[in-house]
């Protein structure tokens, strides 16, 4: 996990420093904004690291609220109407998804406490686990807030509200930091807490509530992305879709299924953050977000058309990508787990979204540009070695874990086994 | 203290933190309502300071003086300022009448005895038993963030929820250690922070706190 915070970090942060110099130059924004932007990213990747090397749950909260926080002023960094809309929907949301969290995580150290838990020791994970003391009844009402509370902050529906509107309105590099492992941390806040609670409740409580919100996920997702007229939204869609894959595969929890959702966080958090960070350039090139203002990107843009068109390729789930590893893998811990209507659906729901994307990428790529209606007129903008490399180096990642497997397939392992007792 | 005093005084003072947010959700004045919240974060620290004393925790009670200063003054003082500095000091909006929410408010209330029933039943101590009163106060801030539609009265439905949340702490933990605790602290006043400067930001963007006119991202 700490890799993958490690190579979005990098590609978001290498990428942030291209499109601060872009911003600069074209005078949207201030030299002191742009450090404070620094700073902060770096805060956000920080809190993440701590989220998932700490055995205590209460410090993974604090850590988590911290990336809130963070997140919350990068999103309102271009301070004009629509981002300080899409930040405060995102602050209340937010806030209010981490707050019903930390009430979860107090009720489970109550319950902790009430079984004969130290009070230094109760809330850490690795004890709850060991323990096993917990009592099934009173358990069951914090896991539930903890579930509401993480799965908020992960973008599963239906309290997804907050996620296209921040994504999409949040500066490239932000976007690809948040999409890529920031909602992917949040899950894995969430994985962590099922183990607790499989073990005290037994599988079936979380399942259920697990594979509704990852359901209700994927068909509220395909029902936007058909008709989304904005790229960006598009690619926010797609980050529920995803989040609510993961949640299927935490749903199913046989091991084949927990190292396939850990797979699918890996290729979804790179294949997204170089989506997203390519919107910058996207968005310096032709000054809108809609996709029938773009439209022949490829002739024009060909780099930078190149980039998108492959990352969302490998988000769809192609080969040689390591996304159509882990849905195969899902796939099969699904139907093998006796959750195969689930699977069905879910297959038919992705179809959609395949065929949609399909649609609005070709319409991108290669749609012709006569009858375009530019917004504004474009920044005068090229795009520089400083953001190609890592968008380059991120897919290159992706397409070499997607066909050996290699060098992660230890560490998936062992991290499942962990996962999924 | 005699064990009858301290069930009587901290019945009372969680009893008053659930009575401040129905008053929240009933009163009709920006400033009042200010006030309601900064009495029940003042409640919110009494139950802290009795638990503490009873319990002999001289930690609890330090903890208590700090909630007190940080919930009842500090915080409710930062949104009263918000709320002067704003033209919008007198009438509520609300997206349901007083007597409807006052309602959803007592049905809250019942869910949350109804859902804690299990986590209740493992301890018969008089600070478990009044545990529910945190979750209520917690749902009713939830209430208060989805039905009003002013951004200051969305930040104290926030801060009641938090509130809650700490009430649910000290009843039910005697207050989780104490790195946590003060991380927590540090985080609600960081977001109160927040809140007021977007705020703020929305206020000069839009000339007025009314969230209605926040309607542009849709689908």
């Amino acid at each position: 996990m700490v890799i993958l915070i490690g190579a979005v970090g990098t590609i978001a942060s290498t990428y942030s420093v291209a499109h601060l110099r872009t911003e600069l130059m074209a005078g949207t924004t201030t030299p002191h904004r742009a450090r404070l932007f620094g700073a902060l990213m770096q805060l956000t990747i920080a809190a993440m690291c701590v989220v998932v090397i700490s055995d205590n749950l209460g410090v993974l909260w604090v850590a988590i609220e911290t990336t809130t926080i963070a997140t919350v002023l990068l999103v309102g960094h271009r301070r004009d109407r629509t981002s300080v809309e899409a930040s405060w929907k995102y602050l209340v949301l937010g806030s209010v998804g981490v707050a019903t969290a930390l009430m979860g995580t107090v009720l489970v150290y109550f319950v902790s406490r009430h079984s004969g838990g130290d009070a230094s020791t109760a809330l850490n994970w690795s004890s709850l686990v060991a323990a096993r003391r917990t009592r099934p009844g009173a358990l069951r009402a914090g896991m539930g807030f903890v579930i509401v509370g993480y799965g908020t902050k992960a973008g599963l529906a239906p309290l997804h509200s907050w996620l296209p509107d921040a994504y999409s309105q949040a500066p490239a590099p932000v976007a690809a930091l948040m999409a890529g492992v920031l909602s992917t941390m949040s899950m894995y806040s969430l994985l962590r807490f099922k183990v607790i609670a499989d073990i005290a409740l037994g599988p079936n409580y979380v399942r259920t509530l697990l594979l509704v919100a990852a359901l209700l996920s994927l068909l509220t997702a395909a029902s936007l992305m058909v008709t989304q007229r904005d790229y960006k939204r598009l690619l926010a869609y797609s980050s529920v879709e995803h989040m609510g894959l993961i949640a299927l595969a935490a749903a199913i929890g046989s091991p084949l299924a927990m190292s396939a959702a850990l797979l699918h966080m890996t290729g979804n958090g790179l294949a997204k953050s170089v989506a997203f960070s390519t919107t910058g350039e996207m968005l310096f090139a032709t000054g809108t977000t809609r996709i029938d203002g773009i439209r022949g990107l490829l002739h024009q843009r060909p780099f930078i058309a190149g980039t998108f068109g492959v990352s969302l390729l490998a988000l769809l789930g192609l080969p040689p990508f390591s996304i159509l590893a882990s849905e195969i893998a899902i796939i099969r811990a699904g139907v093998n787990g006796g959750l195969a209507w689930a699977v069905a659906i879910a297959l038919v729901v992705m179809l959609v979204i395949f065929t949609a994307v399909l649609v609005h990428t070709l319409n991108i790529l290669a749609g012709s540009a006569e009858g375009t209606v530019t917004a504004q007129p474009p920044t005068e903008h090229v795009t520089t070695v400083t953001a190609r490399v890592p968008l380059v180096a991120g897919l290159v990642v992706a397409a070499v874990i997607g066909i050996t497997i290699w060098p992660i397939s230890t560490l998936l392992h062992k991290a499942a086994e962990v996962l999924a007792r | 203290m005699s064990t009858t005093r301290f069930v009587q005084l901290l019945d009372l003072a969680a009893g008053l933190v659930l009575v401040t947010s129905f008053a929240a959700l009933w009163l009709r004045r920006l400033v009042t309502v200010t006030w309601v919240i900064a009495l029940q974060g003042v409640a919110l620290a009494a139950v802290a300071l009795v638990i503490g004393a009873y319990e002999h925790e001289t930690e609890l009670v330090l903890i208590a003086l700090m909630v007190g200063v940080l919930r009842g003054v500090v915080l409710p003082g930062l949104i009263l300022r918000a709320v002067r500095a704003g033209d919008e000091h007198r009438e509520v909006e609300s997206l349901i009448n007083v007597p409807a929410a006052l309602l959803a408010a007592s049905g809250l209330t019942l869910v949350a005895y109804a859902t804690t029933r299990d986590v209740v039943a493992l301890s018969s101590t008089p600070q478990v038993r009044a545990l529910p009163l945190g979750i209520a106060v917690m749902l009713i801030g939830m209430l208060l963030i989805v039905t009003r539609r002013k951004a200051v009265l969305q930040i104290m439905g926030v801060l009641m929820l938090d509130n809650g949340i700490a009430l649910v702490m000290f009843l039910g933990t005697s207050g989780v250690p104490l790195a946590v605790e003060l991380g927590i602290a540090s985080d609600v006043l960081l977001a109160m922070f927040i809140l007021q400067v977007l705020t703020t930001r929305i206020r000069t963007k839009f000339g007025g706190t009314d969230l209605d006119q926040l309607r542009e991202l849709r689908d």
